[in-house]
């Protein structure tokens, strides 16, 4: 056992942990601010994996970005949850057992296959190496990303803009 | 020496069933987007893993795809979400049943 493994479960225990808190939480707001903490637990994995560029990554786009936009809609919603179901109780006896037997059954493949049992060596790919790595070899995807990225802020505008009509009724009536 | 491969595995699975969870379980759209969020960074994980366990690249070249994609995502997501809340007042996914 090295420190590196103790690390390792350390930041699993604390993964799981504020995922589950954050997926059973009624109040959204809550169930964001953990989901933030089970983000920074996975950008210390993937530090500890060797990967510091995307440890950063994780943080400033998924912990800090996309968790604000939660925020901000959840904020910006009137949602109401206090009358939020969950399953309704005679659905929860074959969604239990499938989910439960799944698990076992995934778990045990893991466990019981001869090539996993191969311990993770320590390695680090530097942030320079890695942007060389990615222009030389996958630069078209790339480009096909960043294309990606600009047709969703397009979508993005077009979808939350107001439909004409309403809007030229509402300003005359002093909204 | 870090762990075997296996506890990883382990640990993103485990991840990647409670975003499942999230999403089949919790009536709020927001809560649904949340969860195939989860789901999304249960496979990094496993990704990173990978590139570490065969030292090879490729593996973080592809979670750096992953975050472009749930970046997207969940930008067009969210708008979407506003769109449907301004259409029904609600986020309720139940409440969109103006096809009954």
């Amino acid at each position: 056992m090295t420190i590196y493994s103790i690390i390792f479960y350390l930041l699993s225990v604390l993964i799981l942990v504020t995922t589950a808190l954050a997926i059973t939480r009624r109040n959204m707001v809550h169930a964001v601010v953990y989901l933030i903490f089970s983000f920074f637990g996975s950008a210390m994995l993937f530090y500890l994996f060797g990967a510091p560029f995307l440890a950063v990554l994780e943080v400033i786009i998924y912990a800090g970005a996309i968790m604000v936009l939660f925020l901000f809609i959840v904020m910006m919603l009137k949602v109401d949850t206090g009358g939020e179901r969950l399953f309704p109780l005679s659905q929860w006896l074959p969604a239990a057992v499938c989910g439960v037997l799944y698990l076992v059954l995934g778990i045990g493949i893991v466990v019981s296959d001869p090539n996993s049992h191969d311990a993770l060596k320590t390695a680090r790919a530097e942030p320079g190496a890695f942007g060389q790595y990615i222009f030389q070899n996958h630069w078209l995807s790339i480009e096909i990303i960043s294309l990606l990225l600009l047709v969703a802020v397009i979508g993005a505008l077009l979808l939350a803009r107001r439909s004409k009509r309403p809007s030229a009724q509402e300003i005359p009536e002093g909204e | 020496m870090i762990v075997p491969f296996n506890h990883v595995l382990v640990l993103a699975g485990l991840l990647f069933l409670m975003g499942i969870f999230c999403v089949v379980v919790r009536r709020s759209l927001i809560m649904i987007l949340l969860g195939v969020e989860v789901m999304l960074n249960a496979a990094s994980i496993i990704l990173v893993g990978a590139s570490l366990l065969w030292q090879n690249l490729d593996g973080q070249a592809v979670v750096l795809f992953v975050f472009a994609i749930a970046a997207a995502e969940v930008s067009v997501g969210l708008a979407l979400i506003v769109w449907a809340y301004r259409r029904a007042g609600t986020v309720d996914p139940e409440n969109y049943n103006i096809l009954k």
